[in-house]
């Protein structure tokens, strides 16, 4: 048979593509089946959200953290929350700062839940995504019965959290955490040893130490590379000096090892959940300034001064001193940070919101060179995108 | 925490001669240079053992119309090895290209991009600078403090064309700001502003 010239193909995957996790389009470059170049198209769910926080107050743009990476609005929240504490200089009561570990937990393990039974659906695995969305509804009632919302919680507020957890809701989140353990094995029997999922992930989208560090990866995609790092442990903020847990390591670098990184990941949040219940001590969960924070409704009935406080709030809001800050949390995609400028009014004058998927996405073309095309598939999967916080 | 025993030291040993001002404000280390010396910077506090800072975290801009220098960039630096972060600022007026660090960080790609979209501020050596959030064929750059919030053009599906069509924004309601800083407040903080942009300026 003659040699035979095959003409460089680009393809077009997305926007409308069930792998891509949202609005990705990919173009991709191809040589027969095997990726030239990936040339991620992103910003179809650009909603402008910096230049809309600079024309909002303080507490108004916090709704927006919530919209960013949607699977885990809570941590989000928490960034910008202790951005704008560090700025105007509150201390957070101890029972708020343990109520926001907790919450941060659960918003680690349902964007842990989504994260792997996706990825397993995208490599070929039906059943995980079946199991694992109704342990999510175990947790976004959780949610919802601290805030009322089930995803856009503004639940953390600059000072501490909206409002005291309901009588009975830890003891309810305790006994899940106790049933949990099991489910976590049942969804590693279906995937851990599977021949199937370990061809589709082992060796594919390898990255190592200094490449991950180069390219700006965080979180579970960066300690899959080998990298201790994580900022509860290393700058650690609220509560978490005071929680026990480890810091799960990845040695191989690719799809799989971000996998088993999740996984474990789980289990030590697990862990920390139990702590923060346990440890919970009494007390108001608002800072008592109520320059900052709301007073009490039953206040407002009698005093005037209350009454104030409350309509200037929910008005002008709160003047943030001139100042510059960069604050860091770990999200459970990795670092999300809020570069916060503030001027001095109630409104900031340039935040910018760090987040931890973009950088991921500014690394598929690295990641991808070289491998097949239903490959980009489980790199895309692996590296735990969400196009709420990409495109912002 | 870990800024209490940041070696502020070394990064003026390491970037002597580079660096217009080095400070540490509120636990947060800031260093000031020339745009034309960013990328000598950020290899040298890469390479330099003691700092080690491996991963360039957030790449961003800030506007302000009415500096001289009308942008702020800002370069987040994180070291892992030591536990240390910092931020490089460099300041450029509009229209001054300034030189791409995607040699020096790979992460540097994205984010130079998004500040080319957002701000216009072109990078010089970078090897693929197109818009990146913005729509294809967007005018303008929306972070720009001079950019109105609602944009300029607004998109729609024409049923009698039938395609997406792109026009002029028309609002039903005239954009509301309202304006809660009281006035005693404002009067205060607008002279002292002044009085801080007049001595910068000088």
């Amino acid at each position: 048979m003659s040699e035979m010239q095959i003409r460089p193909m680009t393809l077009n995957f997305g926007p409308q593509h069930p792998a891509a996790h949202g609005v990705l389009r990919l173009v991709l470059e191809m040589d027969g089946e095997v990726i030239d170049r990936a040339d991620p198209h992103v910003g179809l769910l650009h909603r402008g959200t910096e230049k809309l926080i600079e024309n909002k107050t303080y507490l108004q743009a916090l709704p927006y953290f919530d919209r960013l990476d949607y699977v885990s609005p809570m941590n989000q929240e928490h960034a910008w929350a202790l951005a704008v504490e560090k700025a105007l200089g509150i201390e957070v009561p101890k029972r708020a700062q343990y109520i926001r570990v907790l919450y941060c937990e659960i918003g680690r393990i349902l964007n842990h839940l989504l994260n792997l039974t996706t990825f397993a659906i995208d490599v070929g695995a039906m059943t995980p995504l079946l199991w694992g969305f109704e342990e999510r509804e175990h947790l976004m009632e959780f949610y919802e019965r601290a805030c009322g919302a089930r995803l856009h919680a503004a639940y953390f507020r600059p000072g501490g959290v909206h409002q005291d957890l309901p009588d009975g809701l830890a003891d309810d989140i305790l006994k899940w955490a106790d049933k949990f353990p099991e489910f976590i094995n049942d969804l590693e029997t279906l995937l851990t040893e599977n021949r199937i999922f370990k061809q589709r992930t082992v060796d594919i989208g390898v990255m190592n130490r200094e490449e991950a560090l180069n390219y700006g990866m965080t979180g579970p995609c960066l300690r899959a590379s080998g990298v201790a790092w994580d900022l509860r442990k290393s700058q650690p903020y609220d509560a978490y000096a005071e929680m026990d847990f480890d810091i799960p390591v990845g040695k191989t670098g690719d799809c799989y090892a971000r996998y088993l990184v999740r996984i474990e990941e789980m289990r030590q949040s697990l862990r920390i959940i139990k702590q923060s219940i346990e440890n919970m001590p009494t007390g108001p969960v608002l800072a008592p300034d109520n320059k900052v924070t709301p007073p009490r409704r039953a206040d407002m009935k009698n005093s005037m001064e209350a009454l104030i406080h409350h309509f200037k709030l929910y008005t002008e809001g709160f003047h943030v001193p001139e100042g510059e800050s960069y604050t860091a949390v770990e999200a459970p995609k990795g670092e999300f940070g809020v570069y916060l400028v503030a001027d001095g009014t109630n409104k900031p004058y340039r935040a910018r919101l760090r987040a931890p998927g973009y950088y991921f996405m500014a690394a598929v073309d690295f990641l991808s060179r070289g491998h097949m095309l239903a490959d980009s598939v489980a790199i895309i999967g692996s590296l735990d995108v969400v196009f709420g916080e990409i495109d912002r | 925490m870990e800024q209490a025993t940041f070696p502020l030291d070394n990064v003026k040993q390491a970037l002597s001669g580079l660096i217009e001002d080095v400070s540490a404000e509120s636990g947060e280390v800031v260093v000031r240079c020339a745009a034309a010396h960013i990328i000598e910077v950020l290899t040298a506090l890469r390479d330099e053992p003691t700092l080690a800072f491996d991963q360039l975290t957030d790449l961003t801009a800030v506007d302000f119309p009415s500096r001289p220098y009308r942008f702020q960039l800002v370069y987040q630096m994180l070291s892992i090895t030591h536990n240390l972060r910092m931020r490089v600022l460099v300041s450029v007026p509009e229209g001054e290209v300034v030189p791409s660090v995607r040699p020096v960080f790979a992460s540097a790609d994205w984010a130079e991009r998004e500040v080319w979209d957002m701000f216009g501020i072109f990078f010089a050596g970078h090897p693929d600078l197109r818009r990146l959030l913005t729509d294809y064929g967007f005018e303008g750059h929306p972070l720009r403090k001079d950019f109105p919030l609602t944009g300029y053009v607004e998109v729609r599906y024409d049923d009698t064309q039938r395609r997406v069509i792109y026009e002029p924004v028309h609002l039903t309601q005239e954009f509301r700001d309202f304006d809660f800083l009281s006035p005693w407040e404002g009067v205060q903080r607008d002279i002292q502003t002044a009085d801080d942009e007049q001595e910068s300026a000088t």
